[in-house]
């Protein structure tokens, strides 16, 4: 009886070691193999140019004009909440140098992210689950292609490539939009916003938001092939695989940003005012 | 001229569940084969194992002297050049047209210039009957246009051995015909190594050399087509026959007890029906690997079931098959 309501129990328990064991042990191992596979196929010759440039106008095509209209309200939305704060402590001579290391720093970065995750990421998630369930890689391998080389090298260095362009395509947008909302909307001097333009930045924040980009747009390229290519059951497969997408890449993202600003800041001295 | 492809003890399975076990054939080179199979017994599985796309958990696969599941990967990339794989619904890509489709595998593994390309493409669309169709996309064309596409693209690095995953699925049964003169004759043609899954019956009955049948889990015979269209076994017999009465049920194989009732009810499963004459390649001439009319049966001392081996035109094969193989030199020496 007793061992009857323990197998019971046992039983019930299983699904839940084994979905435990799944999630925290196999996918991550999968995905790293799959990483460690396209980063060997990287340095197969030939490099498909073609595919490449190709993916990179697609990534632009999806992502620049959202990119824009997020990144305008985003500057604004800074100068407009810091403002009133620095204002309050009288630093009104430093809106500009404030606003600039927010956007260079965090804000391009994050925007970046949002973007290469959600517009890019999902594309190309899309793409190759789409290729996978009509059998097309199945296909390409039996034509003696590896889809890793063929399809997903370019792909995920399109991906970082562009993202690295996104970033100072926020940058500017982002500290344009904060000035015209400082000086238009908020009555502060053109004067204070520019001169104080690199009175904390330095250019060590471009290249650490750079150094981001990159790391971002090749997360989202590996994720969005891994879960494209592990697609299954038909048109739904991909819608899920799609939405799995964008979840992890964000949760990835945000936790790289995490990460790489938190070293930075320890690794790089704070310029002196 | 073909490979040979022999298969030892060959065991897939998916987490607990066993698709199927110690699968062992040889595919004769040359030959057509036929795989056959109730629904989800793991006949594209096995198709998808025979070119290295799943990993078998046991057994070899063995292409000339090379052992399919243990070749590291760039001998695997290299092996699969001897294949081509006709898939379901042809697997094109899906944002090439026909032309680029077809053309493909030529510009990633050949140096061949452009007009060479076009040539062979050409050669390959005429051989299916897709010229004037070079510009369409995929998406654009009917079923049974994209699975000859398919089979286009699949013969144009000459291979050695073609695979065929249910060429007559989702086809009217014309077309399925056309199909399966189409693939006799190209077997006449380029002496690659066929083999063909499927669950149609009369693509069984009147294309292959060699016939299998994949049944609960392991490969319940492979030979001659003779030897399993006149088998007397009672899952072959049922699936050949297309008939309720058997082993084989509607979801599951049937249990024990029904299938006791079922003899307990004395229901008969049936006459053989007549064996059918092999199809001929359209030109008439003799495939190189086919075997004369009856001469399994003979040899092993068999009974056709009457009326075997007899067309339309009311020949007898067995019969006119010498004098046939004799017209057939003579009009070739006379040819020459």
């Amino acid at each position: 009886m007793k061992t009857a309501r323990h197998g019971a129990a046992s039983s019930r328990l299983r699904p839940v070691a084994d979905g435990a064991f799944n999630l925290l042990v196999k996918e991550p191992g999968r995905f790293f193999a799959l990483a460690l596979d396209v980063f060997r196929a990287m340095f197969q010759r030939p490099f498909q140019w073609r595919e490449f440039i190709q993916q990179s106008w697609f990534i632009v095509g999806v992502t620049v004009v959202p990119t824009v209209l997020v990144a305008i309200p985003f500057g604004g939305i800074l100068s407009l909440q810091m403002g009133g704060l620095v204002r309050q402590l009288g630093a009104q001579s430093y809106i500009g140098a404030t606003s600039v290391i927010a956007i260079v720093r965090e804000v391009s970065p994050i925007v970046t992210a949002l973007l290469v995750a959600g517009a890019a990421g999902s594309a190309m998630c899309a793409d190759l689950g789409a290729r996978k369930i009509r059998e097309e890689i199945d296909a390409m391998e039996v034509l003696g292609i590896n889809p890793l080389h063929r399809l997903v090298v370019p792909r995920m260095l399109a991906c970082a490539f562009i993202a690295l362009f996104l970033n100072g395509l926020v940058s500017v947008v982002g500290i344009v939009g904060g000035y015209v909302f400082n000086v238009l909307l908020q009555g502060g001097t053109p004067g204070a916003y520019l001169a104080s333009f690199s009175g904390i930045a330095q250019l060590p924040d471009l290249y650490q938001a750079e150094f981001k980009a990159f790391v971002f747009g090749l997360t989202a390229g590996l994720v969005a092939a891994y879960k494209g290519l592990n697609a299954k059951g038909g048109p739904k497969g991909v819608g899920d695989a799609v939405n799995q997408t964008v979840v992890i890449t964000f949760m990835l993202l945000f936790l790289e940003n995490t990460l790489i600003s938190a070293l930075y800041l320890q690794l790089v001295p704070a310029k002196g005012m | 001229m073909g490979v040979e492809i022999r298969v030892e003890g060959l065991t897939k399975r998916f987490g607990r569940q066993t698709i199927w076990e110690d699968v062992s054939l040889t595919l004769p080179a040359g030959e057509i084969s036929v795989l056959l199979g109730p629904s989800g017994t793991g006949k594209s599985v096995f198709l998808k194992t025979l070119v290295g796309l799943l990993k078998p958990d046991r057994g070899n696969v063995w292409i000339g002297d090379r052992n399919l599941p243990q070749l590291p990967e760039d001998l695997l990339y290299e092996t699969r050049k001897l294949f081509g794989v006709l898939f379901q619904d042809g697997a094109l890509f899906g944002s090439m047209n026909l032309f680029d489709n077809i053309a493909f595998p030529l510009r990633e593994h050949t140096k061949k210039n452009e007009s060479e390309v076009k040539r062979i493409v050409q050669e390959k669309m005429e051989m299916v009957g897709l010229i004037g169709a070079e510009g369409k996309l995929p998406g654009e064309i009917s079923g049974g246009m994209r699975k000859r596409a398919g089979l286009a693209r699949a013969l144009v690095l000459d291979p050695e051995i073609i695979l065929f995953d249910e060429p007559d699925s989702g086809l009217d049964p014309v077309r399925t015909a056309y199909l399966n003169q189409l693939i006799v004759d190209l077997n006449a043609q380029i002496g690659a190594t066929f083999l063909i899954v499927t669950h149609d019956i009369n693509t069984a009955r009147t294309v292959p050399d060699n016939i299998g049948l994949l049944f609960r889990r392991e490969l319940i015979m492979f030979g001659q087509r003779e030897m399993l269209l006149s088998s007397e076994e009672p899952v072959v017999r049922q699936f050949l026959n297309a008939r309720r009465v058997g082993p084989i049920g509607m979801s599951e194989e049937k249990d024990i007890s029904e299938l006791e009732a079922e003899a307990k009810l004395g229901s008969d499963p049936g006459k053989l029906p007549p064996i059918a004459p092999q199809l001929m390649p359209s030109d008439g001439r003799i495939r190189p690997t086919q075997h004369a009319p009856g001469s399994w049966l003979r040899a092993h001392g068999v009974t056709p079931p009457p009326g075997s081996f007899i067309d339309d035109l009311g020949r007898d094969w067995v019969q006119e098959w010498p004098r046939y193989v004799a017209s057939m030199g003579a009009s070739a020496g006379r040819g020459l």
